[in-house]
Formats: C-alpha cells, sequence, structure tokens
C-alpha cells in the first residue's frame, strides 16, 4: 500500500510552498508537498519579476517558477500532483481528503494555498471572461495588438501589467477609483511616462456590455456621472481572494477577508499548523516575504515535531 | 507518458480532427502562458482516464492564428468541446479538474 502519513504536509506550491519544499526535502525531513497544478502559483500569472534579490537584471514570473521548483527538486522533493477539498485539524493528527477520493495524513501541515485574482462582480463580467475579460495580463495581451484596452486597479499588479500591455495594445486605459495609485513609485513612473497609457480617476466600472466579445466598459465616478468606454478587453487586476475552499476557516480563525492569521513563526491557531505566502493574513504581499515564511514555517514545524518525541 | 495522448493539432488538419466520430477536446495554450503551463498536468491525467472516448488534444494559438481568431479566443487557456465537429461548450482559465470532467461529460 502507498504510504499516506507523513510528518509533515506541504499544501500549495506558489513561492511560498515550494520555499518550505526546499527547506523540508533539505533537511530530509518526512515529507509530501502537494500541488494541484503546475509549481510556481500567481508568480506565473507575472510578467516580469524586478525585485526578487539574486536576480539583478530582473526574471520573468515563468522563468522564476521553473528555477524554484528545480531548486526543491534537487534536495529530493517529495511531490504529488492532487487536489485537497478538506481537512480534519481537530485532532493532533491531521487528515486530508482529496478530489479522488483518497485521504492523507500528518503531524504538521504548512498551508500555502495562495490567492486568486479577484474579481470586480459587476453585469457581464462572467459571461465575457475569456471573451475580452480578463485577470491576466500576461496569458492574454497578446490578442489585443492594436487594440484598445481598459486596467481596472490602481495596485502594483495593475500599473506593471498596464505598461505590458503596451507593447501589443495601441492604448490602455487604467480606470482607478482614487485619484492616486497605490503602486510603488518606480511602476508609477513608468506609467505616467507611457504615451500609450491613460487614466480615468476617482471612477468605479459598473457593466461590462458586449455580444461575443467586450464592447463597452461602463463606469461612474465619485460625482455619480457615468460614462461609457468603448474598449476590446478589460482586465481586472483589483487584488486577490485567499484559496480558502478546503480549509476550516473556524478552528483556524480565518480573519474577515478569509485568510490565515498566525503569529511571527507562522504558527495558526491550531498546534501543528503553519500558514506561508499569500493565504497568510498581512498586509504585504510580495514573493520574497511568501518565500521566507515557507522556510519560517519548515523551522517552526521541526521544533514541533522535536517537542513531539 | 501521459503527455503523449495529448497531440499538438494545427490550423491545418484542425477541421479534421474535430470532425471525427468521437468528441474532441482542444486546449487552447501557448509557450508563454502560466496557467496553460498550470492546467497542463489537469489535461494530461484526463487525457488518460477518457482515452478512447474523448479525443483530448491542443493547440498552440501562436503557431496556428486562424483557429483561434475563428472561435473568438481572447484568452487562455481556453478548452472547446466539440462533438460531430460543432462546438459543444467552453471553459476559460486555469480551472480544477472537476470543472473540466464536467464540460468533458457534456459530450458523452
Amino acid at each position: 500500500m502507498a504510504k499516506t502519513h507523513y510528518k509533515l504536509i506541504i499544501l500549495g506550491g506558489g513561492p511560498a510552498g515550494l520555499t518550505a519544499g526546499l527547506y523540508a526535502a533539505r533537511a530530509r525531513m518526512d515529507h509530501l508537498f502537494i500541488e494541484k497544478g503546475a509549481e510556481g502559483g500567481q508568480i506565473l500569472l507575472t510578467d516580469w519579476v524586478d525585485n526578487y534579490p539574486g536576480f539583478p537584471e530582473g526574471i520573468s514570473g515563468f522563468d522564476l517558477a521553473e528555477k524554484m521548483t528545480a531548486h526543491a527538486k534537487r534536495f529530493d522533493l517529495n511531490s504529488m500532483f492532487g487536489n485537497v477539498v478538506s481537512m480534519d485539524l481537530s485532532e493532533p493528527i491531521k487528515r486530508l481528503e482529496l478530489e479522488d477520493g483518497s485521504s492523507l495524513s500528518c503531524n504538521t501541515l504548512i498551508i500555502c494555498t495562495g490567492a486568486r485574482p479577484r474579481p470586480l462582480g459587476i453585469p457581464g463580467e462572467k459571461e465575457l471572461t475569456g471573451k475580452g475579460v480578463s485577470y491576466c495580463a500576461t496569458c492574454d495581451a497578446p490578442f489585443y495588438r492594436n487594440m484598445h484596452v481598459a486596467v481596472v486597479g490602481g495596485g502594483n499588479t495593475a500599473v506593471q501589467e498596464a505598461a505590458h500591455l503596451t507593447k501589443f495594445a495601441d492604448k490602455v486605459t487604467l480606470i482607478h477609483r482614487r485619484d492616486e495609485l497605490r503602486a510603488t513609485k518606480i511602476l508609477q513612473e513608468n506609467a505616467f511616462d507611457n504615451p500609450k497609457i491613460d487614466f480615468i480617476w476617482n471612477s468605479n466600472a459598473t457593466k461590462i456590455q458586449g455580444t461575443e466579445g467586450v464592447e463597452e466598459l461602463h463606469l461612474r465616478n465619485n460625482d455619480g456621472e457615468e460614462s461609457i468606454l468603448k474598449v476590446d478587453g478589460v482586465f481586472v487586476l483589483i487584488g486577490v481572494l485567499p484559496n480558502n475552499d478546503m480549509l476550516p476557516l473556524d478552528i483556524l480563525k480565518a480573519d474577515d477577508g478569509g485568510f490565515i492569521p498566525t503569529d511571527l513563526e507562522t504558527r495558526t491557531a491550531v498546534a501543528g499548523v503553519y500558514a506561508a505566502g499569500d493565504i497568510r493574513s498581512k498586509e504585504v504581499r510580495q514573493i520574497i516575504n511568501a518565500a521566507g515564511e515557507g522556510a519560517t514555517a519548515v523551522l517552526a514545524a521541526e521544533n514541533y515535531l522535536i517537542n513531539l518525541s | 507518458m501521459a503527455s503523449d495522448k495529448v497531440k499538438d493539432v494545427s490550423d491545418a488538419d484542425f477541421e479534421s480532427v474535430i470532425g471525427s466520430d468521437t468528441p474532441c477536446l482542444v486546449d487552447f495554450w501557448a509557450p508563454w502562458c502560466g496557467p496553460c503551463k498550470a492546467i497542463g498536468p489537469v489535461v494530461e491525467a484526463l487525457a488518460d482516464e477518457y482515452d478512447g472516448k474523448v479525443n483530448i488534444v491542443k493547440m498552440n494559438v501562436d503557431d496556428n492564428p486562424a483557429t483561434p481568431g475563428k472561435f473568438g479566443i481572447r484568452a487562455i487557456p481556453t478548452l472547446i468541446l466539440f462533438k460531430s465537429g460543432e462546438k459543444v461548450d467552453q471553459v476559460t482559465g486555469a480551472v480544477g479538474k472537476a470543472q473540466l470532467v464536467d464540460l468533458i461529460e457534456k459530450a458523452l
């Protein structure tokens, strides 16, 4: 029979999970790393990573994901492909149920399930997803050659990906609900200097319209005035939602947004359970702190296991 | 290798592939697309599970511009299910296995 119990299970394979996997494998811990798709997580959605130390020229999100994966696998990462749908964390032995009906158990669990792009939740958005509404500029920008697209958002992702879109689109209109961007200064400067990007301030998207594909984005400004922007595509880049469907949120004492609070050592409210990366309740969601938390979580789990025996 | 089951189709042979009696799922992808890579293992696993019942293939949208244009594809990965040459339904994005199973079952 295949082994079903591990001292440590790492759930999710973005930067936090891959770093946890690297540390656990290198420490020769009895571990299992579970990812439901390809390793990399949200960095696979990122065009260019310019702020990860050790890559002075910058690196594409795709390449960074491959390097992190290769690094963890160099130390014999024990990985499997699977989709955890629920878990029981009420006992010292934690149990995970998978989509295929099998179950696994562990003494310690590191939750690195990450986050996904947040939708606007406006009429037409769902119907036109894949037909002009997109959450991944890196994936879909090449389909908008010589077209006009809107980007909704004002944070780092929105501003960086707006610039990426100008490599293909003729015109990019960035729509932001405030009168200034939240993105870091260097990204703002690049956007303001880019002649293909214009801005609509103090406005919210209210509706997306089109028959075969996106044709119009309806806007309302903070004074209540409505307007219609004719566009071929709408890129929604307004933050993230936690991937927490499989998590027992009550016992983990999830915050109002559904993210998991921890202490500085990434310990959650449940002994032996850790949270690292974007699923953690925190202000800053960067690749570098996700990776750092993944490492911290393995060391905390190791300490917990030593005290058990 | 499971991936051998997911054959490449091109603009040239597309019509003959989807026109066969076996239902066909086409995964539109590109090498620079992260979520396409993410969904790859799921598509490969499904190709194994539905071997003989559904023909699961992939099309590189960089090399084959005509077919994605014809189907109005503006995002990848997009997976379109065909039965007897007609489009049944489609999904976009790196969705989970359950959602792809739901899609495939529509042709069975």
